[in-house]
Order: structure tokens, then C-alpha cells, then sequence
């Protein structure tokens, strides 16, 4: 798989209180954004667990990252900040197996600012090109190469 | 309960880096209560094994389970049938726990995932202290409940020592000088009076230099 | 009299007591020893000999009091219970006491994380008190810890180290009562700068008659600089350095300083003497042990009483 070619494969946590309805906006906006990113709608980004960060790469994703309300401003008071800390740790667990903690990051924005989660879903996916294919991915691609 | 946390992860890799099959065993009790090996735990550590594993082009088969507690061994026996399958248990127990599981599978490997660390409580969500040394000899009735042996970095029976400053220990000025807090404790009670009280040298014969302890109730055993 | 000790003699007599320090050295060299036991010869009555301070591996206290005693001094052996159990406490005194050394001050001794190796298991089989406690015993019943009898017993003069300024202030002076009742014959306590607070803490042990039972002696250091008083105000726990002090050094030129602090240290020393209660001094100089000449004589405490 060459730079130019990789699509990578990027999965949004994004609350349902701002940046799931900022991802609305956009669309409602018509602001073009990549298609590589997948939303998954949480009911706050205080639901999301070290857990389901890890399963995501598990299960393909080149980058993750979870979008929450501005900070201050969160529906359930904290749960963006809950949302940061575990962000924090799963990172450095990343980090530590070497995987790569900034493959996952947080990010906060209000429903109201469509163009801000376009900009991000641009921004994730130029950095994971940069980083390229998940080190799993990675690693499959090389052993399908040894094997032929 | 007993305190613990996660070991490096790079330890942990190091430890498993020769099976492809395992079992990564939780424990639903104190390492449960203090989030370091429970079934979340299990999860988390079993996902960033395979992450860590197949971006090196291996594999890795783990299977996930915790148990009620890994210190009682109506409990280990459930994963008899399951054990011959595997090549490795990675427990996230306490060191009582990780033992007593490898007394029951002589056969098979049965690794630490954690650090133990103390017997302690949860001052807030996240947070951890330490209470307890299991010395075998409470003399909390002596020091106004609170404990020198464990609080006092010094275990001095008779402190504070001369580096009690502002309340903190010498050792570190986020540990509270427990001599203080003994000292303030007998104060609200009334029985500052107390502390001039002799401690005579302690009987550590009841503490681990006893050599390793038991506990036997007759009237309970079957 | 309870032991041999020249420092117990002087105390009895009623004389102004004089003690100061020797660290021993980082390495196998007696000479490190017998050139600091010259530099203190007939300057004072006594001489500590530190066991490994700030937990830093030096040559052992019991080994250095053995030289110094050798050359007709009188050392204190300090022992903490850092390093040691009772087992080897109790031998350390009976070999200690075997070469003649006549002094012991008891102490926990600083936690070895400021040390050279920290990451060694401390014991603390006992505490401080508990050290006096034992010696006590040893010397005036002839029985171990564990009430065996010892034959000889050690015959030794015991001390322990008192710190006002530590905190909490309000049970300094029952500390110093506690120790009193566990047996102790001598206190040196820790460096003196806030005479103040000092005089507060001595009127506290004079209102117990503290003082009656017990010899005080007050730990006094010279600053050697600007840099050195504010280490020791903002460093070392339990310390009480006085900002006059820091300014007074301030104050003079920077190669006099030195000579200031030798000046504080001397008027120090002379302000103790009005106390009552105070029955001597203790100098630690600290790696200084040349000026300790200098302060005793500037003080008036020269030439020493002959016990």
C-alpha cells in the first residue's frame, strides 16, 4: 500500500449534544470533510472507555478520536473531562506497547460549529496519513509480502 | 482491601513474549474495588496484548475471564477444563491470588500482571492510600487509630522524629507526618496526655519477621 | 558516676560542656579520622562521631570512636536504628563499650532516601526512645532486651538528640520529658539560630524540671554562607533560620562572610551560656572541624576543664 493511495480508516466518538449534531451542520452546510470518517454517536463522551478506544484500533481503525463538548460546557456537567483523562491514559498505553498514542486524540467542540468538525475530520485524517497504516495493518501487509 | 496497579506494560509483554495461547485472569475482588485487575481490567490489558502482539506480526490468543476471587479455591476450580488448553495464565490478582492459582495448575505457568502494593483505602475515586502493614499486633488503642507502623515512614512507635515539619514527613512533603496526625487525634479526643505514654520496643515476631503467618480457627475447620 | 566518659565528668563538675562532630570519611583512610581527632584534641571534652549521616555510606561510627579513642579523645558514639536490628545494636554497644568508647547518642537517623542508597530496606526494629530505653538497661540492670543477663555490662553515657523547632511545637517539651523518663543522661539539640523560640522551648522544659534531670547542651552551626543559611532554612526539615541571620551575612562582604558566621555563631554561643538550664554547647562544623578552636576560644571556653 503506497503513502498516496492509503485511505485510512478513522473512527469519531462524537457526543450527541455537540459534535455529533456539528457533524449535522456541516453536512446541512454542505462543507466537504473526508469520508474516511466513521461516527459513532455517544449519548456523552463520559460514556466512552479506554476499552472501546483500544477495540476500535483492534478492530482496524488507523486513528480514533473522540469530539466533546467545549470544556465547561458539557450536558452532564463533566463527562468531557472523564472523556479527556481515559483519552490521556489510552494514549500512553499506546504509546507504551509502542503503537502510537497520537493515533488517538480529543477534541471539543459546540453543536454549533460545523466548519470546526470539518477542519478536525481534516486535520485527523492528514496526521494518520502522515503516521500511515495502523501498525497491525502494517505489520499483516508484510507478512502477506514475505509469504508471496 | 489490598491496593494494586498494572506492571509496565513492557514487563508484562516480556513475561508472555514466548505463549501464543493465554488465559488473563481477573479477580472480582479487592483488585476489582481498586480498578487494577477486575473484568474492565481484563478487557483493557487482553486489547492492548493483541495490539501490541499482531503490529509485531504475531498472534496471540487470549482468553478473557475473572474469577470471584483467585484466593479461594472453590473459585480456581472453575477454570480447571479450561486450563489444559492454554499455555499461560497472566493473573491480575494480588500476590495471593497469582500464587494460589499456581498452586492449583502445577503444569502451567501463572504470571503476575500487577504489583501489589498495600493494604489501604479509597480516599476519593482514583486514589489510593495506605493503613495497614499486617504487622500481626494492632496498637492502634495506643496511638488514637491511626497507625505509626504504617503511617510513619520511620514506623516509629515513639515519634515524630525531628523531621516532622509543617505537619509533612522528611521523606516527602505529600506524606503527612503520621506522628502528627496521631498527635492531633489525641488532641480532640482529650488525651494529648497520652502521648508521653512509653511504647515499649515491639514484638515483630508477629509481623513477617515471624516468618511466614497462619491463621487457624479449629471450631470452623470441617 | 554512671560510665567513664569525660564529657559525664565535666557535666557533674558543673562545668560549661563542649562537645563537637566528626564525620568520618567516604573511604577506608584512618589518617581522614586521627587529622579531624587532632584538630578537636583538648578543644573539647567530647566528640560525636556520626553514623552514616543523611544515610550516606561512610566509615562506621564504631570503628572511627575506636581511632579517636586511641588517641586519648572521648567519643559519642551515635547510633541510629535505621541500619541495624536489636540484635546487632546490642553487639555494636558491648564492642563499642569493650573499646573503651564511653559515650552513646541515640537517635532514628535521617530516612534513607536523602542517602546515597536509597533504595535499601531501613529496619527500624525500634525508635530512638526505645534505644535509650535499651541502653538504660543494659547499663543500670545488666540485662539484654530480652532480660538476659549481661556480664559485664556496658557502662555508658547516654544521649539523644531533641529538636525545638520540629514540629508540632506543643509536644517538643513532653518529647524531651519522654526521653527524660526513658532513661536519658544528655541531650544535644538540634542547631540553634532562633534564639527566641529556643528560650521558649527552655522555658517549657525548666517549668518540668526537665533541665534538672537531664544536661542540655545547644547545637550550634556556623554558616559558612549566604547560600548555606537559606539550604538550611529551606531544606532541612526542621530547621529554624531566622531571615536576620541571612541578612547579617548579606550584609558583609562575601569573602567575610565566613567570618560572620564564625562571629554569629560565637555570640550564639554566649547568649546560651545566660540561659538556664543549658549546661553546655554542641558545635557541629559541619566538614569545618578547623574553626571549632576558633569558636571555642572566641567564646571563652578555652582552655577545657582537666577531669
Amino acid at each position: 500500500m503506497s503513502e498516496e493511495s492509503f485511505e485510512p480508516k478513522i473512527v469519531a466518538f462524537c457526543c450527541h449534544y455537540c459534535a455529533y449534531t456539528a457533524a449535522d451542520l456541516a453536512g446541512s452546510m454542505r462543507l466537504q470533510y473526508p469520508p474516511n470518517v466513521r461516527i459513532i454517536r455517544l449519548p456523552c463522551t463520559g460514556k466512552v472507555d479506554v476499552l472501546h478506544l483500544l477495540r476500535a484500533f483492534e478492530d482496524g481503525a488507523d486513528g480514533v478520536y473522540v469530539a466533546g463538548c467545549m470544556e465547561g460546557d458539557c450536558h452532564f456537567i463533566n463527562g468531557n473531562f472523564r472523556a479527556k483523562k481515559r483519552v490521556h491514559y489510552a494514549k500512553k498505553l499506546l504509546d507504551e506497547i509502542g503503537f502510537g498514542g497520537d493515533r488517538l486524540e480529543m477534541f471539543n467542540m459546540s453543536a454549533a460549529m460545523g466548519p470546526r468538525f470539518a477542519e478536525v475530520a481534516k486535520e485527523m485524517v492528514e496526521r494518520i496519513k502522515k503516521l500511515g497504516p495502523s501498525p497491525i495493518k502494517k505489520a499483516k501487509a508484510q507478512k502477506g509480502g514475505d509469504e508471496s | 482491601m489490598i491496593v494494586g496497579e498494572r506492571k509496565p506494560m513492557e514487563e508484562i509483554e516480556a513475561m508472555i513474549d514466548p505463549f501464543e495461547k493465554i488465559i488473563v485472569l481477573g479477580c472480582r475482588e479487592c483488585v476489582t474495588v481498586c480498578s487494577a485487575g477486575g473484568e474492565k481490567e481484563v478487557g483493557i490489558l487482553s486489547a492492548a496484548l493483541r495490539l501490541s502482539r499482531e503490529q509485531k506480526g504475531r498472534t496471540i490468543e487470549i482468553k478473557e475471564f475473572a474469577l470471584e476471587r483467585q484466593c479461594d479455591h472453590e473459585y480456581i476450580e472453575q477454570i480447571r477444563s479450561m486450563v489444559p488448553n492454554y499455555q499461560a495464565v497472566l493473573s491480575m490478582a494480588c500476590g495471593a491470588g497469582v500464587q494460589f492459582v499456581a498452586e492449583f495448575y502445577p503444569e502451567i505457568p501463572v504470571l503476575p500482571a500487577i504489583n501489589t502494593n498495600f493494604i489501604g483505602v479509597t480516599e476519593e475515586q482514583g486514589y489510593w492510600t495506605e493503613r495497614c502493614q499486617a504487622c500481626g499486633n494492632c496498637v492502634l488503642h495506643l496511638t488514637g487509630g491511626i497507625c505509626p507502623v504504617s503511617r510513619c515512614s520511620k514506623s516509629l512507635l515513639n515519634g515524630p522524629c525531628g523531621g516532622s515539619s509543617d505537619g509533612k514527613c522528611e521523606v516527602n512533603k505529600e506524606i503527612v507526618c503520621g506522628w502528627q496526625l496521631i498527635i492531633e487525634r489525641l488532641k480532640s479526643l482529650g488525651q494529648l496526655e497520652r502521648y508521653e505514654e512509653y511504647i515499649p520496643i515491639k514484638d515483630w515476631s508477629t509481623s513477617r519477621d515471624g516468618g511466614p503467618r497462619k491463621v487457624v480457627r479449629e471450631d470452623l475447620r470441617l | 558516676m554512671k560510665s567513664a566518659s569525660r564529657l559525664e565528668k565535666v557535666l557533674e563538675k558543673g562545668e560549661f560542656a563542649v562537645t563537637s562532630e566528626c564525620g568520618p570519611p567516604r573511604g577506608a583512610d584512618a589518617e581522614v579520622i586521627r587529622k579531624k581527632g587532632e584538630l578537636l584534641r583538648d578543644v573539647v571534652d567530647a566528640v560525636n562521631v556520626t553514623d552514616n549521616q543523611t544515610s550516606v555510606v561512610r566509615m562506621s561510627s564504631a570503628a572511627s570512636c575506636f581511632i579517636l579513642k586511641g588517641m586519648g579523645l572521648d567519643p559519642v558514639l551515635q547510633m541510629v536504628t535505621r541500619d541495624r536490628n536489636r540484635i546487632a545494636i546490642q553487639s555494636d554497644i558491648l564492642g563499642a563499650a569493650a573499646v573503651g568508647v564511653n559515650n552513646i547518642l541515640c537517635l532514628s537517623g535521617d530516612h534513607q532516601v536523602f542517602g546515597d542508597h536509597p533504595k535499601a530496606k531501613n529496619v527500624y526494629d525500634m525508635d530512638s526512645i526505645q534505644l535509650i530505653h535499651s541502653v538504660k538497661t543494659m547499663r543500670d540492670e545488666g540485662k539484654f532486651i530480652e532480660g538476659e543477663e549481661i556480664k559485664p555490662p556496658p557502662k555508658l553515657f547516654i544521649g539523644a538528640a531533641c529538636n525545638p523547632f520540629a514540629d508540632p511545637f506543643e509536644i517538643r517539651v513532653p518529647r524531651l520529658a519522654k526521653k527524660a523518663a526513658a532513661g536519658v543522661d544528655f541531650i544535644q539539640t538540634q542547631c540553634i539560630y532562633n534564639l527566641d523560640k529556643f528560650e521558649e522551648w527552655m522555658k517549657g522544659v525548666r517549668d518540668r524540671g526537665l533541665h534538672e534531670k537531664v544536661y542540655i547542651l545547644a547545637g550550634v552551626t556556623p554558616m559558612k554562607s549566604v547560600g548555606m543559611a537559606k539550604y538550611m532554612k529551606n531544606m532541612v526539615p526542621g530547621m529554624d533560620v531566622p531571615d536576620e541571620i541571612i541578612e547579617r551575612l548579606k550584609g558583609v562582604d562575601k569573602e567575610k562572610r565566613a567570618e560572620e558566621g564564625i562571629k554569629i555563631c560565637i555570640e550564639t554561643i554566649q547568649r546560651l551560656r545566660e540561659i538556664e538550664g543549658v549546661s553546655g554547647v554542641h558545635i557541629m562544623a559541619i566538614e569545618w572541624e578547623e574553626k571549632v578552636e576558633e569558636i571555642v576560644k572566641g567564646a571563652g571556653l578555652y582552655p577545657r576543664p582537666q577531669v
